[in-house]
Parts: C-alpha cells; structure tokens; sequence
C-alpha cells in the first residue's frame, strides 16, 4: 500500500495555501519536501499527518497510530527527561519490542547518556535527534517530518539523516521537508514547492535533467533578470539552450523553475 | 591593511580552550566563509572579531586596529536570529539603528512597511534585518548564516546584494554550515575544535578525505547490514556512502552479511569533510 495526496488543495478562509500537489509515498523511500517559507511545506505534511483535512483531493494515510509525525522545531515535551519523553511516546499505544529498539536507537544518536537529562537542557541538534527518534520508534508505516534538520550543526544533521534512512530500510514510507537543496539529494524522490504549488518533482537527478535550454556560467549576464551569484561570478539561464552551458545542480534547476513560473505570471 | 587580520588568536573559558591559536584575514572586497560544525570555534572567533569578547592570547586588527568603537561603527553585522526588535515597525527598527550610527534611516523594503516586524513573513523580515545591518554603509559586513530557511530565487536575490557591498570595497565574513552557502564565498575557512583545520577553495576544504561508495540493487539491505556492522552510513538517493570508511571492511561487511554490491571510492563532499572534522577524524 502506497500513501499520499492526490489532486490535493487547502484553504484557510480564501486562501490557498496549497493547490494540485499529487505526490505518492511508496513504503521504503524516502521523499523530500523542500521550499522556502510559506511555500505549503507544513500544511501538506500535516495533511500526511492527519492533523489538517484536504479541502479539496483525497489523502491516503494508515491509521493514525501508523503515523511518525515530528512538527517543526518540536523536539520533545520540555520538562520531561529524554527517558520520559520515551516512555510517554511507547505508553501511547501498543509497540511490540520497543524497549530496546528505544535503547537502540538512543545509543546510535548519543543520546544514550542524556536519558536522565530534562529535554529543555539539550541542545538544539540533541531535541532535534529525540524528536525524531520519539516519531519513528513504535516503527511507523508512514514517517512524517517537518524540517528535522533546520538550524541544526552538520554532525548532528548527518546523524538524522542516519536515522531516516534506517526508518526508511525498515520499511517505513518517510516524507521529510527541508528548506535546504543540498538534502533533497539525499531523497529518492524530491518535491519542489513554491507559493503552495507543486514546481518541480522527481528522483533529484531526473529534475536535474529536466533543465529547459542550459545554465552557463559568465562574468556579466547579458540578462539581469535570468542571472544569479554563484560566488564572484554569475550564472545565467539561456532558455534557448548554449553550448557553452556548464552542469547545473538541483540549486540552479531550482532556480530556474522559479524565474520561469515568475515569467509565466508576468501580465 | 587587511579589514580583518586575526594572529594566532585563542580564547580560553576556564580550562576550555573556545579557540585554539586561530589565523584569519578578510580582504577588502573580498568574502570569507567560515565553516565548522557546532562547537568548533566559529561564534567564538566572530564574537572576537566583532570585538565584544577579549582574546585570552594572539591579536585582533580590524582596519589596521584594536577592535573599538570607531572600528564597531565601520563594521555591519546581521546575527542568525536577524537581531530585530519584534515589538517595534520595520521603520522603527531602521530608525533606531540608524540613529545608533549617526546616519539617516533608509527606506523600508517593498511590503514591510507598517505592523510590527514579529508579524511581517520570515523573508520580509530578512530583508528588514539587511536593511538595517547595511545602512551605515560598513567597510566590513559579518554575517551569520544570512540566507539560511528561504527559497533558492530569495537567496540568490540576497547574495546578490551582499556581492554589491563586496563589488564596492567592503569585506565580507560568513559563518555558515550550510553548503548552499558555502558556494558564494570566494574562500572558505574550516574549524574544528578550536583551530583552523584547512583553508581554500572546496578542493582544498575537502583535501585528501574521501567517502566509500555502496551500489546494491537493494539499498536497504546494504544500508541495514553496514548499520548492524556498526559503520556509519549515509544515504543518498539509492547510494549508501561512508565517509572516511575503509573499503576492505566495508567488503567484508557485505559479503559477511551476503549482500551483492559494488564498493568504490570517491571524493568527500564539502559537507562529509565538516562532519568527518567535527568527529576529528578529518583534516
């Protein structure tokens, strides 16, 4: 059984905060949801997480009890221990050998020496890495995640995206978003979001590939509007394709969709 | 005279030594970014360059000086947290931070004009906190994390701007820890534990480290047994990558476990090294 959204919109009131977003969640991989503030990344995983119904489309989600949800910037109930927060999570509901996959899984995140330590004492990367962990340690089907890694130093996000993968190898259909590029590469599957529409969405090197004309790489653009920085020089987007064009990254593709869908509005 | 030249700069809290003889310079017109995981040093050394933390040994020169007012007054600085005042307007924000440079307040940026900066979206209140690090026209810009959360079109737009105060003479220093932005520095300064542990362009930054590549038909079970093994992996798309893993016991760990895949090396990427730093097992 897969999950997902299909044809899926939301309204608050009269405004749209999503529109046409299908995106199909296949047990086993891992999908990232990436866009800027106030692209739609939060309202389509709540969605996922049963927390907010479609206003228009349909969901398909396993019960909630199937569902690991961590919010953005959660991390945890405060003024519990790490240990507590555990056992809050595994009294919640029946989790067969969650004891020691809980042990487990403290022990591969460092945690396993804070057990006794209030979850307001962590540090940001620690309530990070027990947010997680209390999302995926009854073994979810469907693993939600908003914005795991933001703000948080590059050991700890790579000991996340160690414990995603694994939720991932054991089965579980993982949705995680991020406002960072560099990790949609590490997804199977990578949606772009952009003022609450699907921009781009595909397996990271298939978007890539999608590049309408060539990006290259110039001292001066010729045209300010299709050029950004890429450290002292520019690139630029020659929609008619360029032989001298370089090999984009997902940024530039990114990019590039955005300056599109901007030209597309234009009256 | 370089905008910011740092000798063999150390800062001790008690025993903890937060810097250990650190080297850095800053270039008019030039952008440095400085790399490190949390921990390495990076506030630590900021804190000092921007003159509101005392180095414990070594010496701090901005502008050929000792940090002070006058040099406070040529410097900008942009904080992670953007160092608003939410309870007050963009206009008020800008005022008040004009007036604490002795120069006139500049236009508020299109659409933040009237309520309260705590109300405005995050990417208005970016460009408030631009605004008002940038109106002093300063010589020297510090910038930490400055376009982390937003769109890829927003950031470019943002580094745009900060390239313009390059292009005009002012130095540039980012701390960062996130590639994205690592990308638009001219050099890159990593930190570990306290020192500068390799300086340079991304090549340079990753130096000799490398990552062992897995390719399986079934990532799930190379990625499982390699866990279960103890080695720590990392997925991306279907690769399952080691940094800084030895190949011949990532071998042995898949045969062992009977999983069928190729094993390779590659380069490390620029985020492998930092993590491989801040484990100390990097450069």
């Amino acid at each position: 059984m897969s999950w997902g959204v299909e044809g899926l919109g939301v309204s608050f009131g009269s405004k749209a905060a999503l529109e046409g977003v299908t995106l199909d969640l296949p047990p086993g991989q891992i999908t990232a949801v990436v866009g800027g503030d106030g692209a739609g990344k939060t309202t389509l995983l709540r969605v996922l997480a049963g927390l907010l119904l479609p206003t228009r489309g349909t969901v398909r989600r396993p019960e909630r009890a199937q569902v690991g949800y961590l919010s953005a910037r959660a991390g945890g109930f405060r003024d519990l221990t790490v240990a507590e927060n555990l056992e809050f999570v595994l009294a919640a509901g029946r989790a067969p050998r969650a004891g020691p996959r809980a042990d487990d899984l403290l022990e591969r995140t460092g945690l396993a020496p804070f057990r006794s330590r209030l979850a307001r004492d962590l540090s940001g990367g620690m309530r990070q890495k027990l947010g997680v962990v209390m999302a995926l340690v009854r073994e979810p089907a469907l693993l939600v995640l908003d914005e795991p890694t933001t703000g948080i130093d590059p050991v700890s996000r790579s000991d996340l995206w160690r414990l995603i993968a694994l939720a991932a190898a054991r089965g579980a259909a993982v949705a995680v978003s991020s406002v960072y590029l560099d990790e949609a590469e590490r997804a199977a599957w990578v949606l772009v979001l952009h003022e609450g529409r699907p921009l781009l969405a595909g397996p990271p090197h298939r978007v890539v590939a999608s590049l309408p004309g060539s990006v290259v790489e110039v001292d001066t653009p010729t045209d300010r509007d299709r050029a950004w920085r890429r450290a002292a020089r520019w690139r630029e987007w020659r929609p008619e394709g360029d032989p001298a064009g370089v090999a984009p990254g997902l940024e530039d593709v990114v990019i590039v969709a955005a300056l599109a869908a901007e030209e597309g509005g234009r009256p | 005279m370089s905008a910011v030249e740092a000798r063999n700069v150390t800062r001790r809290f008690g025993d903890f030594v937060a810097v250990d003889r650190a080297d850095l310079t800053v270039e008019a017109g030039e952008v440095v970014g400085v790399l490190g995981a949390n921990g390495a040093g990076k506030t630590t050394l900021m804190r000092m360059i921007l003159g509101l933390l005392p180095v414990t040994g070594g010496t701090v020169r901005l502008f050929g000086q000792a940090p002070s007012r006058e040099t406070r007054r040529r410097t900008g600085y942009l904080p992670q947290g953007l160092g608003l005042y939410r309870d007050l307007t963009a206009e008020e924000n800008l005022a008040f931070s004009a007036a604490a440079f002795a120069v006139a307040a500049q236009a508020v940026p299109p659409g933040a004009g009237g309520g309260l900066v705590g109300r405005l979206p995050l990417g208005l209140q970016r460009q408030v906190a631009f605004a008002a690090a940038l109106q002093h026209h300063p010589d020297l810009l510090v910038l930490d994390e400055p376009t982390s959360g937003v769109a890829p079109l927003t950031r470019a737009r943002l580094w745009d701007r900060i390239r313009e105060q390059a292009a005009g003479g002012t130095a540039v220093l980012v701390t960062t820890h996130y590639m994205d932005e690592a990308r638009q520095a001219d050099r890159l300064v990593l930190m570990a534990r306290g020192r500068v542990v390799a300086r340079g362009g991304e090549v340079e930054i990753v130096g000799a480290a490398r990552a062992v590549v897995v390719r399986a038909a079934d990532w799930a079970q190379a990625f499982s047994a390699l866990e279960a093994a103890g080695l720590a992996a990392s997925l991306v798309g279907r690769d399952v990558r080691l940094p800084g893993a030895d190949p011949a016991a990532v071998r042995d760990t898949l045969a062992a476990a009977g999983v069928a895949a190729t094993v390779d090396t590659a380069p490390a990427t620029l985020e492998e090294a930092m993590v491989l730093a801040g484990r100390g097992e990097g450069p």
